[in-house]
């Protein structure tokens, strides 16, 4: 019987253990973020930001250098997605959300139900280029109808003369960036209407560098990713121009910035609680958020913001600022 | 009849070696090749699983990826510390509060409950369809009910209640297994010699169960670790770059980490969620290798 009794407690003791490691981890844990203090400007608190998986590198990147800075303030960031973050952001559980897109009115109605107020800031612009072979002389500029019926989810295009019959007949090969990311998700939203509708046999991958030696290794190559990618491989591949209805647009940083460059050049915005900002650390964050902006858009590989857009970033921030004072 | 003769003429192992005597029938060695094939087929697979990820994250499997914190700037030499860390307080928590309610909610429909009545099936059905329930549901109703009912937010408890309720139906339903396991002569014996029922199944049945109830609590817990879905439902941060203090701090775990680190289209990062596969793997076979343990420490055959 005695034996018996020492299994019971054998259990409640690999219990006890349990909770003792946790102690343990959690005074080492404390050890190291000493809540509030021996920072320069005594700055503490938490600063929570979630939101789109698209603006994420950029909070991401300025959580991470705040932090390296204050090591009292506590900044973590979601990537819930934009919608899914404004639903938290509404609600005040959250103090600032990433957005790849304006808030929708049904959105602002929440935040103004539930008494909490905002500003916008553009952090940066989000673009992708649709590149192709370096020898490929007939696409030039591509139709969004075009690129729809290229990578439509049931779509059996497998030659150009299928897109056009004035270009050539050279099959065609896909590239695009893998399935999970907010390239993809953006550029099927874009094209295709959905997000994450696209045709499946295309050789998908993470690693940007495999684009582009697919699409340069291959004469009737197409593939799509991120602008700052192409701007680093100018040499071995081929941007199209879109043709939106509006004429053709080449990718730059110009036409992305002025907006000329649609549907595939965007905006990235991170919408702030007045309400939060009365926090000083949250203050504090977006001040130092705003201030090395330009910085952190480029280490995130998104376009940097013209001066007068960074211009207008920081009074948009000190008007926010403002309207916390007064309330 | 042939065929029956000769099955039961098989000796106990089911190698398929042991199958290609000339005297057992074609349909019978088909039949066994395809039962090893369906088992080849799972443990190849496992072993490719594997070996990708061991390769792939080899160059950072060091102390780094357990001293450091995450990090977008430098994923050279980023860790998981955060990750780490916030798993071990949740399922932590998730064991404190799932154990102990798992446990007696066994023991009470076992020992204590009158036997088949209505409501008993009534209860013994629902905990069954629990057990079947999609986690994803579970975080919404963590979501509902922990995070903004009870105003708990995204924090370590939160997250560790709706775990907890996500496990309890297999802990439940194992402790039940292997509290009807221990033979009635040990009941019987213990009330005979005048303890009471309470005495009874907390003396003799509940400790004669432990290692039934350890393996199967511990493969529970295990299930726990490996969540992800209801956790992003819940607000598991993706990044963070401190250790959770306490049951309302902010977390998030090894597979929200590791889902977050795969959607980055750098290499760097792609290698870091490999070694943090390595790292979850390692925590998830320690955990069976103790409940293997446990249950061979205090196995006991009637």
């Amino acid at each position: 019987m005695a034996s018996r009794h020492y299994k019971l407690t054998s259990l409640v003791g690999f219990g006890a253990a349990l909770t003792a490691l946790t102690m343990t981890l959690a005074a080492c844990g404390g050890g190291n973020n000493t809540d509030g203090s021996g920072n320069a400007d005594g700055t503490s608190g938490s600063v929570m930001i979630d939101g789109s998986s698209t603006v994420y590198p950029l909070s991401a990147i300025a959580a991470e250098d705040f932090q390296n800075e204050n090591p009292g303030v506590r900044v973590t960031v979601g990537s819930s997605g934009t919608g899914g973050g404004f639903e938290k952001f509404c609600r005040g559980e959250t103090d600032a959300n990433d957005a790849s897109r304006p808030i929708k009115d049904g959105e602002a109605a929440d935040c103004e139900a539930n008494g909490i107020t905002w500003g916008s800031l553009t952090l940066a612009i989000d673009a992708m280029t649709v590149v192709v072979n370096k020898n490929n002389d007939w696409a030039t500029c591509l139709t969004t109808d075009q690129l729809a019926q290229i990578w439509a989810p049931n779509s059996t295009v497998s030659n150009w003369n299928e897109i056009d019959p004035s270009f050539p007949d050279e099959p065609l090969a896909l590239f695009g960036p893998g399935t999970d990311s907010g390239t993809f998700d953006y550029f099927t939203g874009e094209i295709n209407g959905e997000e994450g509708a696209s045709r499946t046999d295309f050789t998908p991958s993470e690693d940007d560098n495999v684009i582009v030696q697919g699409v340069s290794g291959s004469k009737g190559g197409l593939g799509y990713f991120g602008f700052t990618y192409y701007e680093e491989n100018t040499d071995e591949l081929k941007a199209v121009s879109i043709d939106s209805g509006a004429g053709c647009v080449a990718p730059s940083v110009e036409t992305a910035r002025d907006g000329s460059y649609t549907p595939l050049s965007r905006p990235l915005f991170v919408y702030v609680s007045t309400q939060a900002l009365a926090r000083p650390e949250v203050a504090s964050f977006f001040q130092y958020y705003v201030d090395n902006d330009a910085e952190i858009a480029k280490s995130a590989l998104y376009i940097p913001l013209s001066e007068d857009g960074q211009a207008e970033l920081v009074s948009d921030f000190n008007d926010l600022m403002a309207q916390v004072g007064t309330e | 009849m042939s065929t029956r003769q000769s099955l039961e003429q098989q000796p106990q192992s089911f190698s398929p070696q042991s199958l290609s005597g000339k005297g057992t029938p074609l349909r019978d060695r088909i039949f066994m090749w395809a039962l090893f094939l369906a088992l080849a087929v799972g443990v190849f697979t496992l072993a490719v699983l594997l070996i990708y990820v061991t390769v792939k994250g080899w160059p950072r499997l060091d102390l780094r990826l357990i001293t450091n914190m995450p990090s977008v700037r430098d994923p050279e030499n980023a860790g998981a510390q955060s990750a780490l860390t916030g798993s071990i307080w949740v399922i932590t928590f998730t064991a404190l509060i799932a154990l102990p309610m798992g446990i007696m909610a066994a023991l009470y429909l076992e020992e204590f409950a009158r036997p088949s009545s209505k409501f008993q099936r009534f209860i013994e059905v629902n905990i069954q369809n629990l057990a079947a329930v999609p986690s994803i549901v579970y975080g919404i109703l963590g979501l509902a009910v922990f995070a903004r009912a009870l105003a708990l937010g995204q924090s370590v408890i939160t997250a560790s209640m709706t775990l907890a309720l996500l496990v309890l139906p297999v802990i439940i339903i194992s402790t039940r297994e292997a509290l009807r396991a221990v033979p009635r002569s040990i009941r019987d014996g213990s009330l005979a010699l005048g303890a009471t029922e309470w005495q009874t199944a907390y003396r003799q049945t509940l400790p004669a169960a432990v290692p039934g109830i350890a393996t199967g609590t511990i493969l529970a817990l295990s299930r726990a670790i490996g969540e992800a879905a209801p956790l992003l439902l819940l607000g598991a941060v993706s990044f963070i770059t401190f250790n959770p203090d306490g049951v309302l701090s902010n977390y998030t775990t090894m597979p929200i980490q590791i889902f977050n680190w795969t959607k980055e289209s750098r290499e760097e990062f792609q290698i870091l969620a490999a070694a943090t596969i390595v790292l979850l793997l390692v925590i998830l076979l320690a955990m069976n290798f103790i409940a293997i343990w446990i249950r061979n420490r205090t196995q006991k055959r009637w």
